[in-house]
């Protein structure tokens, strides 16, 4: 176990020395820089730089360096003092901008992936031990009506909804007044108040991957002969399907919530903005159109890194609760 | 032997029970019909015939485990356990509380294959103190001694560290030793055998066949024993049911069945045994001819006719009733009668 641990870590370490190599790549392969835009936006409020201030702005900035010596300046600041650098277009650091909205992502998402197990379960369980049934139909027409209906339609149906009914906008996480206030009861029913909208919206995107996947794993396990054996000791029926085939069905589940949330920021971004949403999503995208390099680079290494952690965390849950991973053996 | 007299009265009587399998896309299919079975504690009734002939679905109907999709259409399953009234198994509901009290406690079961048929995420030592929590409420210490117990009664060594193991790492023999544990845990009356040495290599078959009959001395219960190697027949049986796609044909006393065949199936199957002789005695295999044929297209009298030498007029039209050959042996042919009509008739 602890020779697992210590390959893992060290492989870890250079997944993620490579994650920022290629983040940084992926930041500088647009053509032109944050001058570049910023030029052109100057352009059109129709002021205009001359090409020698230009050249200064870029020295100041370091855009003028070779790629390499750009990318050893980054990562040697982040490592050395976890300085992630200055946003250009916020004229503050990287850092001072992103932990509070990579924060509220983490909550919402982790939010939306609970309600997403919670809800799919036990209804891929339903599924698959009632195969054909109405239950199992009705499910996956939901289910599918979750998937294929965009997540920022449903978010303003959602929003219409609340305020035709109940006069309220959603929008936002909190109340104005309890936005820089630190965490207390009140504002924590103030977070629900406002959350639980797009909560339900992130979930149901996922839901209906989530019941296919887990009546199919349990469709294969519940023809497994222990099933029988299980049966034949007297075990009441629903006590033989939770202890048994699901137990089984829900490891390779266990395996991907690693890689969950790097999904979920990236495909909550149109919600985000539709409903306003404080998160790491749209602050993403808008550095990224607007070519604020060090922003955009460290949001998407810090996906980066907590994808890699989120796998470690994950492939040491599946170890702890699959005996055949923990003891390397069986099949 | 212990003191299980040939009892007059016995454990399970299946009687003339039909099983048949729905789907939505086409017409039942009966995979059993007509089946008569008598068990008697401390005694050995072996299922024999090929794949797919109904032994697993008649076993399995036994404690009620066949798929859903499966109906028992008509017969009965009589369990008369000596300390108990007669229940006809039959008539339960797969899910009923009657029905659980049955499987593990009076009737419990062994498996074809030992890896797949114990879970893989728990240990055995869990996998069968749960069976003796379930039926006799013991608290898991209590139950964990027994499991030692059981464990090394049936000869696994080291029991008390082999119960913490995983079936991954156990072997293939020490594997079925552990589900016979399970099985035994709770003092059955009746042991179903699925085919239980089919996945074994052929020593450790040996030994598990001995363990098997040395714990049926010992608890005196009666087995339902299914395999389609007649060597283990010969080996473990007293009773034999020689069945051909959902049709019992021949049934009886080992000895009797194997000494005078009478159904041509269970000539054929004894002539297609390999035996060891001199180069100048040896006589060629003779495999029977052609295939089993589905149960769909099987002939509304005798499942064997598309494949029988002798085969003759009533024979596919009318199934064969029941004839006695001696004592309690009995098959199913059109012959036999015929022959008996023939022998009243004065040439």
């Amino acid at each position: 176990m602890l020779r697992f641990l210590t390959t893992r870590l060290i492989s870890m370490v250079l997944t993620i020395w490579a994650v920022s190599f290629v983040a940084f790549a992926i930041i500088q392969l647009p053509p032109g820089d944050y001058l570049t835009a910023y030029m052109a936006r100057i352009a059109a409020e129709g002021e205009r730089v001359t090409a020698a201030e230009m050249e200064a702005m870029r020295q100041q900035y370091g855009l003028g360096d070779p790629f390499l010596i750009q990318y050893w300046k980054w990562i040697s600041g982040i490592f050395g003092s976890g300085d992630f650098g200055q946003s250009f277009e916020w004229k503050r650091p990287v850092t001072s901008l992103i932990w509070g909205r990579l924060g509220n992502s983490i909550l919402l998402e982790g939010l939306a992936v609970l309600v997403m197990w919670l809800v799919a379960l036990p209804i891929g369980v339903y599924a698959a031990v009632r195969k054909y049934s109405l239950g199992d139909y009705l499910a996956t027409v939901f289910g599918f009506l979750g998937l294929a209906v965009p997540n920022f339609l449903f978010a303003l149906v959602l929003m219409y909804l609340s305020y035709v009914w109940f006069g309220t906008t959603l929008g936002g996480l909190f109340s104005q007044e309890f936005e820089r206030a630190h965490w207390s009861l009140p504002r924590i029913w103030d977070f629900f108040s406002h959350a639980w909208a797009p909560i339900i919206v992130l979930a149901t995107a996922g839901t209906a991957q989530l019941i296919r996947i887990m009546r199919a794993n349990l469709l294969d396990e519940l023809k497994k002969p222990y099933v029988t054996t299980a049966r034949a000791k007297g075990l009441p029926e629903w006590k033989v399907i939770v202890k048994y085939p699901v137990r089984v069905a829900l490891n390779p589940l266990v395996s991907t919530i690693g890689w969950l949330l790097p999904t979920l920021v990236s495909s909550s971004v149109i919600v985000s903005v539709v409903m306003s949403l404080p998160t790491a999503g749209p602050l993403l995208l808008r550095s990224l159109t607007s070519q604020d390099m060090y922003l955009a680079g460290a949001i998407i290494m810090l996906l980066g890194v907590l994808t890699v952690v989120g796998t470690l965390i994950s492939d040491l849950i599946l170890a702890w609760i699959d005996p055949r991973i923990r003891h390397g053996g069986g099949r | 032997m212990p003191p299980t007299p040939m009892a007059d009265k016995p454990l399970l009587k299946i009687e003339d029970v039909e099983i048949a399998f729905s789907s939505p896309d086409e017409a039942d299919i009966v995979a059993v019909r007509q089946v008569d079975l008598s068990l008697y504690p401390g005694k050995t009734l072996c299922l024999v015939g090929e794949s797919g002939c109904g032994k697993s679905v008649t076993a399995r109907a036994v404690l009620r485990l066949n798929d859903q999709n499966s109906l028992i259409r008509c017969g009965r399953i009589r369990f008369s356990p000596s300390d108990g009234e007669t229940v006809d198994i039959a008539a339960l509901k797969p899910d009923s509380l009657a029905m659980r009290k049955i499987r593990g406690n009076q009737i419990s079961m062994i498996f074809q294959e030992p890896m797949s048929s114990l879970s893989p995420v728990h240990t055995v030592g869990d996998q069968i103190d749960e069976m003796i929590m379930l039926h006799e409420g013991l608290k898991p210490k209590d139950a964990r001694e027994r499991t030692v117990a059981l464990l090394d009664q049936v000869g696994v060594p080291g029991p008390r560290e082999r119960a913490n193991s995983y079936p991954f790492q156990l072997s293939g023999g020490l594997r079925q030793r552990a589900m016979i544990a399970m099985a035994l845990a709770c003092k059955p009356n009746l042991l179903i055998a699925d085919e239980p040495t089919t996945a074994l290599d052929v020593t450790t078959q040996a030994q598990i066949l001995d363990l098997l009959k040395e714990l049926q001395e010992e608890y005196g219960m009666a087995m339902l024993f299914i395999t389609h190697d007649l060597g283990v027949v010969a080996e473990i049986a007293d009773e034999v049911a020689v069945m051909y796609l959902g049709d019992v044909v021949e049934q009886g006393n080992v000895f009797d069945v194997f000494r005078a065949p009478s159904h041509p199936y269970t000539q054929a199957l004894m002539r297609s045994i390999p035996t060891i002789a001199r180069k100048k005695e040896r006589q060629r295999l003779s495999p029977i001819k052609g295939t089993v044929p589905s149960a769909k297209d099987r002939p509304e009298g005798c499942a064997f006719t598309s494949r029988c030498p002798y085969a003759f007029e009533p024979c596919a039209g009318m199934m064969p009733g029941r004839t006695s050959v001696s004592g309690n042996h009995v098959a199913r042919c059109h012959l036999l009668t015929e022959n008996a009509r023939k022998a009243e008739v004065p040439a």
